[in-house]
């Protein structure tokens, strides 16, 4: 039996039929099309399928789209301005080289924008205890932490 | 994992109408333990009963002598809630451990409670604190609400509304956190509270228990020192790839330590 879920993907009204048991990532990326969101671990532990839902940091790996249904769902393809300008947090990992091969990076991105609402000027013990849920296998949390710390900077002084 | 039909009722009443209704049936609150568990196919329900749209059973408040948290709240809510940092920050601190970031926004007190995982948090939490479970059909203390492992004393259509926290003196938690997993080794909660000192153990065993030793040695003298020769019996402890049961008896008494320390 399929069942009608609606929901607002990056600002946009999306409608869709989906069986109870298909994940918000699988709707995400097979129904939607949008495949910067990652599927890593599919066990709710690595965060690279990280988006936003109703605001708030969410794996979704790990929540059906029928539970989404009727919500506002944000994906890294909803970040960057209209004109490309990129988000405060995308241009801190460019700027601090904190990404290697990429594919943790959507949803070190998310969940860092999340970090930099809850935490203005974070420091690095708190970035790096608020990144306990995303892992990143090959270039190290160096630069991601830099990123985020120097983000959180910026957006709380208002220069972003 | 297998299909499911899926329920979004809108009242406790609707919920327990539709679990009376369904054998097979699972409840639903943040879905943190249950889907992975169905995805891993360990349980394959024919209905899943979704408790998010069903009002009143989220949220905090004061009533009295009370924190009453409801059952939907998630941990990231606790932890943030200035009513519960205020009045019992233990409570709050112990939600802010659970997990990571972006399980703390789905998952809820009412559902990890419920699941009673051996090595979760909030059983520490409730029996520390001398909480009563509040559910459709009656109140259960925390101390006769977490039976073994993964077992309550919930009844087949019993769902869990709210917990109401006593308020208390004083309260601290303390985890050995695994390091992958994030769940509790071992944690122990202490608290201070109107009816005396408690001291609860999550992690250890099958289920949440009360060290009535350390309990009484606290009582007359709340000290570090009070339980430091007190040890903990290993023989119905948790033995597992993660730690022996001799080293969680160990731990036991080290966390207490701590948790009194930071008194």
């Amino acid at each position: 039996m399929l069942i009608n879920v609606n929901m607002t993907i990056n600002g946009k009204a999306v409608s869709g039929q989906v069986e109870a048991r298909t994940l918000l990532v699988e709707f995400i990326r097979d129904h939607q099309r949008l495949t910067g969101t990652h599927v890593g671990c599919d066990t709710t532990q690595c965060g690279c399928c990280t988006v936003h839902v109703d605001g708030k940091a969410v794996k979704s790996c790990t929540m059906l789209a029928v539970q989404a249904s009727g919500k506002s769902v944000l994906t890294i393809e909803g970040l960057a301005a209209a004109d490309g300008t990129l988000h405060p947090v995308q241009e801190a990992f460019r700027e601090h080289h904190g990404l290697q091969c990429g594919f943790c990076t959507p949803g070190m991105v998310m969940v860092g924008v999340d970090i930099c609402r809850r935490h203005p000027n974070a420091d690095e013990h708190t970035v790096r205890l608020e990144l306990e849920g995303n892992i990143c296998r090959c270039t190290g949390y160096q630069g991601i932490v830099e990123a985020i710390m120097d983000a959180s900077a910026k957006m709380a002084g208002g220069k972003a | 994992m297998e299909n499911f039909g899926y329920h979004t009722p809108t009242s406790v009443a609707d919920a327990a109408k539709l679990l009376d209704a369904n054998e097979d049936a699972k409840l639903m609150s943040g879905g943190m333990t249950l889907l992975p568990t169905l995805k891993q196919r360990l349980a394959a329900p024919s209905d899943l009963i979704d408790l998010a749209k069903v009002p009143d059973i989220k949220g905090v408040c004061r009533d009295g002598d009370e924190v009453v948290i409801g059952a939907m709240t998630t941990h990231a809510e606790v932890h943030e809630n200035a009513l519960v940092r205020e009045l019992i920050p233990g409570l709050a601190s112990l939600a802010g451990q659970i997990g990571d970031p972006a399980v703390r926004h789905r998952g809820t007190i009412g559902g990890s409670c419920a699941n009673a995982d051996p090595a979760a948090d909030y059983p520490a939490g409730t029996v520390g604190l001398g909480a009563t479970f509040v559910t459709n059909k009656r109140k259960i203390a925390a101390d006769d609400f977490f039976v073994s492992l993964f077992e309550t004393a919930l009844e087949p259509g019993e769902i869990v509304v709210g917990v109401r926290f006593p308020i208390p003196v004083w309260s601290h938690y303390q985890k050995l956190r695994h390091p992958a997993s994030g769940y509790a080794v071992v944690g122990v909660f202490v608290a201070q509270t109107k009816a005396g000192v408690r001291v609860a153990v999550t992690g250890a065993g099958p289920s949440a228990f009360r060290m009535s030793a350390m309990e009484e040695a606290l009582a007359k003298n709340f000290s570090v020192k009070a339980i430091e020769g007190i040890t903990v019996d290993a023989d119905d402890l948790n033995n597992d790839i993660h730690a022996s049961a001799a080293y969680r008896a160990h731990v036991v008494t080290v966390l207490a330590k701590r948790a009194v320390a930071a008194r």
